[in-house]
């Protein structure tokens, strides 16, 4: 039998009931939401502006912290809970290098040097850290059940907590930062200094990053991993190695985070891991976990909303923040696991 | 190959009378413990003297073990999702939370609204506003309620990958107490609800019969300091948990369960439909994180949000992994053991240790450290629990495929 054109043209893939419900919500959700942005702009631009590029100042550092949670999960399918108190431990351990033992404490060009070799030295341990967790507790999973690689990633969760609640005592510590406080004013929108300085560092990064992961050969050999383990192997790729090697780089890129997160708010605390880290994770699931652009964009995207929400005059207000960034990391899974730009996937059985 | 018929069919109705007997030794010294504990502390402790009365309080007091009965409960419930149905749950203090705050709005006066008051077989002090249940009556409402609310989680995200499952489970533990706290008007935010109604255990008239020189108070309403009758309360409510999850395991739905955390396609092969009873799983689970909500608000006698944190999930998960997932006993030795030690052991051990020894460690503070040590060890090492079931070991000693591991030797 052969099939006309007219009929290939009929057979679109046929929509259940449920999945037309489901988009329609999804379309109705999303110019509910632009209907409250626009809103909000015309009700006080200057205002709108200035939340919006607070927004993308933290959300650049959920970026560089949803970049570790999607490389890991990309190559190992693992949702490294702990991933977000490596993310404070690299803010805890910034505080203590940077003021405790190099002494900067204002704006010096010294302190600027000084800023700029704790952030080598964060990303250096957090990066070490990664790795030892990887080869100590989940290296050996790998083969497990799926619970169990989870609920060990928790459980060094929990430990990292600990060396926090060790290093930084149980109550928020605040710092100075070298970066000054206020910053460039245009009118009545200020630019921070802050801001400038979490995209200086964040945007290299993101570049030196997909140039590793697209052009290099450790690079292919992620990826060759992340695609099929055992033909990994066969083609002579360590995998070990290689998987170690993500490991560090999600590290790397959290403890930056962890330096971006005290330079810019002054505070840290041990358990700012674990929720700080839930966000981010909502970022790489929003953009399509295992996609590193969708990394990013989900990071920029939960930073504005979270922004917005903070501080726009109709919005719901900071406490209610969190409960809005879980919610949508729950409608997420529910109507749309596979994110914004990730492909949806079929669950190898 | 031969023909032949299995040799197993011939011994089904023998198995199950095994397991049916080990449960009944095992339900047996329940019994006996419990009484032994109650009788122990309302009867011996005030008369062997001082040294022992002190030292018994400061390691064991009967106010711990009650805490420890509220974890048993929960844990119970966790392992029905966690150990039966295999579905990782990071968010179980959501029910915890919200079986507390029934317990709050239904018996205490906090929703003055309802004023004159309205009382149902309550032993309250009467002739106050808001709403006063029985207590039996509230953990039957934060049990429903609750698995309404497990029902209603679960039935958008159950069809997610496992790992999907434990994050939208971990961001509704999140959510739930945040709502708690912030949602003002409805749950008094951080001041919480306090105190509660006292509990009576039946709705009759105040009744006690002095036994032995003690007086037992066989129906008057609890003070918040009536530790050894609230003990009895609670061990039959978790009496009753351990019960209901045995007793399911055995039948149809629990065969379905054990038979979704094995092999969910083939489960699904054979006929069981996988969303009702993974739904079923979560209902049951979250009915028994209500009552031990309920439990938890009546010995605390207060509701407060900050106590429904993420590390509570955790402990549970810690709990259920310890005793060995899937097996009620396990749990439940694992929960005590686990909730003694949060709650008294180590910081007694701290105390004792630095008086000793001059030194000034936070030993509380190591509890981290040492939740997260245990769930890490025991994946590693041992991963089917300190008490497994047979049947659970064999699942997770599943043998790796040996030619990867070939493979892994050559290379390193």
């Amino acid at each position: 039998m052969t099939i006309t054109a007219v009929e290939v043209a009929d057979s679109r893939p046929v929509l259940l009931r449920r999945e037309k419900a489901e988009r329609w919500v999804g379309i109705a959700l999303l110019v509910g939401l632009v209907a409250w942005l626009v809103w909000n702009f015309f009700a006080s631009p200057t205002q709108w502006i200035n939340v919006a590029l607070d927004g993308l100042r933290i959300g650049a550092i959920y970026a560089l912290v949803a970049l570790g949670y999607t490389l890991v999960y990309g190559i190992i399918e693992l949702i490294n809970f702990a991933h977000g108190d490596l993310f404070m431990l690299g803010s805890v351990f910034c505080s203590i290098i940077l003021v405790n033992w190099l002494g900067a404490t204002s704006g010096s060009a010294k302190d600027w040097i000084d800023l700029l070799l704790t952030l080598v030295l964060v990303m250096a341990i957090c990066a070490t850290m990664n790795v030892t967790a990887e080869a100590v507790a989940y290296r050996r999973l790998r083969r497990a059940p799926k619970l169990a690689p989870l609920i060990t990633a928790v459980g060094v969760s929990f430990i990292f907590q600990w060396f926090g609640l060790l290093l930084n005592g149980s109550t928020q510590k605040n710092w100075p930062t070298v970066i000054p406080q206020g910053g460039i004013s245009f009118g009545e929108v200020t630019l921070d200094y802050s801001t400038i300085v979490v995209f200086l560092v964040t945007i290299p990064l993101l570049l030196l990053l997909s140039w590793i992961v697209q052009r290099t050969r450790q690079g292919k050999a992620m990826r060759a991993t992340a695609q099929d383990q055992d033909a990994a192997r066969l083609m002579g790729i360590n995998v070990n190695r290689t998987i170690s090697f993500t490991f560090a780089l999600g590290g790397a890129m959290a403890g930056a985070a962890g330096v971006l997160f005290l330079e810019t708010f002054g505070t840290t605390r041990y358990d700012a891991g674990f929720q700080l880290g839930l966000i981010a994770f909502t970022a790489a699931v929003l953009g399509g976990i295992g996609n590193l652009q969708g990394a990013v964009l989900g990071g920029v995207l939960i930073g504005l909303i979270q922004g917005f929400n903070d501080g726009l005059p109709y919005g719901l207000g900071q406490k209610w923040s969190q409960t809005v960034v879980f919610t949508i990391l729950i409608l997420l899974m529910v109507f749309k696991p596979e994110g914004i730009l990730g492909k949806p996937t079929i669950e190898k059985v | 190959m031969s023909l032949r018929a299995p040799e197993v069919v011939s011994s089904p109705t023998k198995k199950s009378d095994l397991v049916a007997n080990h449960n009944r030794r095992w339900a047996s010294g329940f019994v006996i413990a419990a009484v032994l504990v109650w009788v122990f502390y309302t009867f011996l402790l005030p008369h062997l003297g001082s040294g022992v009365n002190t030292t018994v309080r400061q390691w064991m007091p009967l106010n711990s073990i009650n805490e420890a009965l509220v974890w048993v409960i929960c844990a119970v419930g966790l392992n029905i999702v966690v150990g039966y149905a295999g579905l990782l749950d990071l968010g179980f203090v959501a029910f915890w939370a919200i079986g507390g705050y029934t317990a709050g709005w239904l018996m205490s006066t906090f929703i003055q609204a309802v004023n004159p008051g309205f009382y149902f077989l309550s032993s309250a002090i009467p002739n106050q506003p808001g709403i006063h249940l029985n207590w039996w009556l509230v953990l039957v409402a934060a049990g429903c309620l609750c698995a309404m609310a497990g029902i209603v989680i679960g039935a958008p995200t159950l069809r997610l990958k496992s790992d999907y499952l434990a994050l939208v489970t971990l961001g509704f533990g999140e959510i739930i107490p945040q709502i708690f706290l912030n949602a003002e008007t409805f749950t008094n935010g951080a001041k919480g609800i306090a105190p509660l109604d006292n509990v009576a255990p039946l709705p009759f008239g105040p009744a006690s019969v002095a036994v032995g020189g003690q007086t037992i108070k066989i129906s008057a309403p609890l003070g918040p300091f009536d530790v050894s009758a609230k003990y009895v309360l609670f061990v039959i409510v978790a009496a009753f948990c351990v019960f209901v999850s045995l007793r399911i395991r055995e039948g149809r739905l629990g065969r379905a369960w054990l038979a979704i955390r094995e092999d969910e396609l083939a489960a699904s092969m054979m006929g069981v439909p996988l969303m009702r009873t993974k739904l079923a799983a979560y209902a049951v689970g979250a009915f028994m994180g209500g009552l031990g909500g309920v439990v938890y608000a009546v010995h605390n006698n207060s509701v407060f949000p900050d106590r429904f944190n993420f590390a509570i999930s955790i402990i549970l998960l810690a709990m259920v992994v310890l005793g060995g997932m899937g097996n009620v006993w396990g749990v439940m030795i694992g929960a005590l053991a686990v909730a003694w030690f949060n709650s008294t052991g180590l910081p007694q051990f701290g105390d004792s240790f630095n008086t000793q020894f001059g030194t000034n460690i936070n030993f509380p503070s190591y509890n981290f450290l040492i939740f997260g040590s245990i769930l890490v060890l025991m994946m590693l090492f041992r991963r089917e629990g300190l008490f497994p079931e047979t049947r659970t070991r064999q699942v997770l000693q599943e043998a790796e495929r040996s030619d990867d591991e070939e493979l892994d030797g050559g290379e390193a």
